[in-house]
């Protein structure tokens, strides 16, 4: 890989599925949750506690698979607040996403102080490791397997194990059942509350994976602020994907490429303003929602608090 | 219904308890020498406060110095938020002589407190605040990025040089203006991507780390072998990119090889920025009774700017040389450092040898 480098077209492609992958892992996460009827935009916030335990999951054992485990355990704890919040104190789900954000951004500052004993950033961690020189031996291609990272196949495969189970399985009837009309579901005997805490947990498990992305798959370190944003353009592309697993990835994809394309861009010297090259992936994603997407509904129960036995 | 009263308090509690927790302040250590002058002088620390490795360390330093030359204990607040600016400057503006305020960002919130003090004397870094009992403190980063450029324009084999920055604006603009004369100076050839911008890049940010890993590679894969950054922490994702790709990156404000150690393979150099030359001679002016207020630049010349302690580790002797040469000359006033970028076009720099 040191010797040469690689088109740029492949450059591109690879540029863009590793800038999509956090944001498919987050939309996804904001799927589950919002297809069970709670909206959930604290994506951000998680992100940010899984990025920053999948590195002292690292540190601590050496061992860059049990920081994955980390991540994946303390986006499913962050998400549980928000789940108790939202589910049975029936807080208003939007604040309760706030204070996560809020809440995340604090704790992690705090712990990097406490934990590593410095400010801003952590120490260098063991990152995920990924065979970049057997994947280049691949035919065709294996140029462009070699830039990609682990975390690239593990969104893709389960934006494809969501999809099956949200419209193929008894459990994704229910999911959806209580997104759209939880007393109905009710009725049934489906246990309205139990079904929203998975979900919303659920989300968190894969916000975190989204946070671990960027922390060890990566970089091999957290520092404040990395994850700068990427939860709001996930929540931003589950609603542009119409709460469907296939079009958030969509959405993802197109977002990322507008990205890659703007870094690319910025080499041909146009007389341009820097600020222009920034706002092009903005731009062109209001664009595509405004012109191709269509309207987009929502779960119809989606940030609804469910109670049980009102009528 | 209690049960769950009590539970939504104590979940609401906790989250609110975690938005503070940050604030907590470290105790100032004891004991020192004695006090031989009777000044106080104090410092507020931006968001990065003390440990950062970085601007508030280096500040924190020079007072340091001070107290072991003078015996005058630094006094400092930190800032965990920019709402603290304001309270802390007025806070210390109430009982010290003399008050630092540490990065650009706090530029409105001093300008504030010390028309309400004018009998108080400041100090502010990397902003300029005309008032006449406030000394402004900043550096010249054009010049300290030259010698990273003589560094690179030497360094690169392919004669593709590379830069990214943090948000496109006039300070910024200094580092890039400052590091594409010094590549021209040495090797005009690698020096042309970076004038017509086509092997310039810039984040939007200082904080994305990995936006700067993306833009790094895009730099090398398009040919460049040597990389200067002046983003922040989206630098981290330049030498991640750089150690991935076996290639040559150069370092920002600090030596980077020693506060980001998993990179020090990579880093051929850092442009660094001696606040505590500022905090220090701030500092010895008013104990010895000539503190002025006004504008003062911190460059080359008054070691406010430099390459880094470790540079010799990655680079070779006769380029470092070379580099002192470059800068001797910078000193004896015979190069000027352009600070625009539309000035390098019209810049040449003349023979060193």
């Amino acid at each position: 890989m040191a010797n040469g480098s690689i088109p740029v077209v492949v450059a591109l492609l690879a540029a863009t599925f590793r800038l999509a992958t956090p944001l498919i892992f987050a939309a996804l996460g904001g799927v589950i949750s919002e297809r069970s009827g709670v909206v959930n935009i604290g994506l951000e916030g998680i992100m940010i506690v899984g990025a920053f335990f999948a590195v002292y999951g690292s540190s601590l054992t050496g061992n860059p698979w049990v920081g994955l485990l980390f991540a994946v355990i303390s986006g499913a704890l962050v998400a549980a607040i928000h789940a108790v919040l939202s589910i049975n104190l029936k807080a208003d789900q939007t604040v309760s996403g706030v204070a996560i954000n809020l809440f995340a951004g604090a704790l992690t500052s705090f712990l990097i102080f406490k934990l590593f004993g410095r400010q801003g950033q952590t120490d260098g961690v063991a990152a995920l490791p990924y065979p970049t020189e057997a994947m280049a031996k691949i035919p065709v291609i294996g140029p462009f397997l070699a830039e990609l990272n682990w975390f690239v196949f593990m969104a893709i495969i389960l934006v494809f194990v969501v999809h099956y189970v949200l419209y193929y399985t008894p459990l994704g009837l229910r999911i959806r059942a209580v997104g759209e009309h939880p007393k109905a579901a009710d009725t049934l005997g489906i246990n309205v509350y139990k079904i929203r805490y998975l979900c919303v947990i659920m989300s968190g498990v894969f916000a975190g994976l989204g946070g671990a992305t960027l922390s060890i798959g990566v970089m091999n370190l957290f520092r404040e602020g990395m994850v700068s944003g990427r939860g709001f353009i996930a929540l931003a592309a589950m609603i542009f994907g119409n709460w469907k697993p296939f079009g958030a990835m969509g959405a993802s994809f197109l977002f990322a490429f507008a990205q890659a394309f703007e870094i690319l861009a910025q080499k041909f010297g146009w007389a341009l303003p820097t600020e222009a090259y920034l706002a092009f992936p903005y731009i062109l994603t209001m664009l595509a929602l405004a012109g191709f997407v269509g309207k987009t509904t929502p779960p119809a129960a989606d940030g609804v608090p469910y109670n049980k036995g009102e009528r | 219904m209690k049960m769950k009263k009590a539970l939504a308090l104590v979940l609401s509690a906790s989250l609110i308890a975690g938005v503070f927790t940050g604030c907590a302040k470290k105790g100032g250590e004891q004991g020192g020498t004695q006090p031989k002058s009777n000044v106080k002088i104090g410092m507020v620390t931006d968001q990065g406060g003390l440990g950062d490795k970085s601007f508030n360390d280096s500040a924190y330093e020079g007072l340091k110095r001070i107290e072991k030359d003078f015996g005058v204990k630094p006094d400092v607040l930190q800032s965990k938020q920019q709402e603290n600016y304001e309270p802390n400057l007025t806070q210390l503006g109430q009982r010290d002589d003399l008050t630092f305020a540490i990065g650009f960002l706090m530029e409105g919130s001093l300008k504030n407190v010390a028309q309400k003090m004018p009998d108080k004397k400041f100090a502010i870094i990397d902003a300029v605040v005309d008032l006449p009992n406030v000394m402004s403190i900043t550096f010249k980063e054009e010049e300290g990025s030259f010698l990273m450029g003589v560094i690179a324009g030497k360094m690169t084999k392919t004669n593709k040089v590379g830069f990214i920055g943090g948000i496109d604006m006039p300070l910024i603009q200094k580092f890039e203006a400052g590091f594409v004369a010094g590549v021209k100076a040495v090797n005009p050839q690698a020096a042309e991507g970076l004038m017509n911008r086509s092997t310039v890049k810039y984040a939007g940010s200082f904080t994305d780390s990995n936006k700067g890993y993306e833009l790094a590679k895009a730099l090398y894969n398009d040919g460049c072998d040597v990389v200067y950054h002046a983003s922040g922490a989206v630098g981290l994702g330049l030498f991640k990119a750089a150690k991935e790709m076996k290639k040559w990156a150069i370092g920002v404000d600090q030596d980077q090889a020693e506060t980001a150690p998993d990179f020090k393979d990579v880093i051929l150099s850092s442009m660094i920025k001696r606040v505590d030359v500022g905090t220090y001679t701030a500092s010895k002016n008013l104990i010895e009774g000539n503190f002025k207020a006004g504008h003062m630049v911190l460059g080359l010349k008054e070691d406010g700017v430099g390459y880094a302690p470790t540079t010799k580790n990655n680079t070779p002797a006769d380029v470092i040389a070379l580099v002192d040469k470059y800068a001797q000359a910078i000193k004896d006033g015979k190069i000027t450092v352009p600070e625009k970028i539309e000035d390098v076009k019209n810049f040449t720099a003349p023979e060193v040898k």
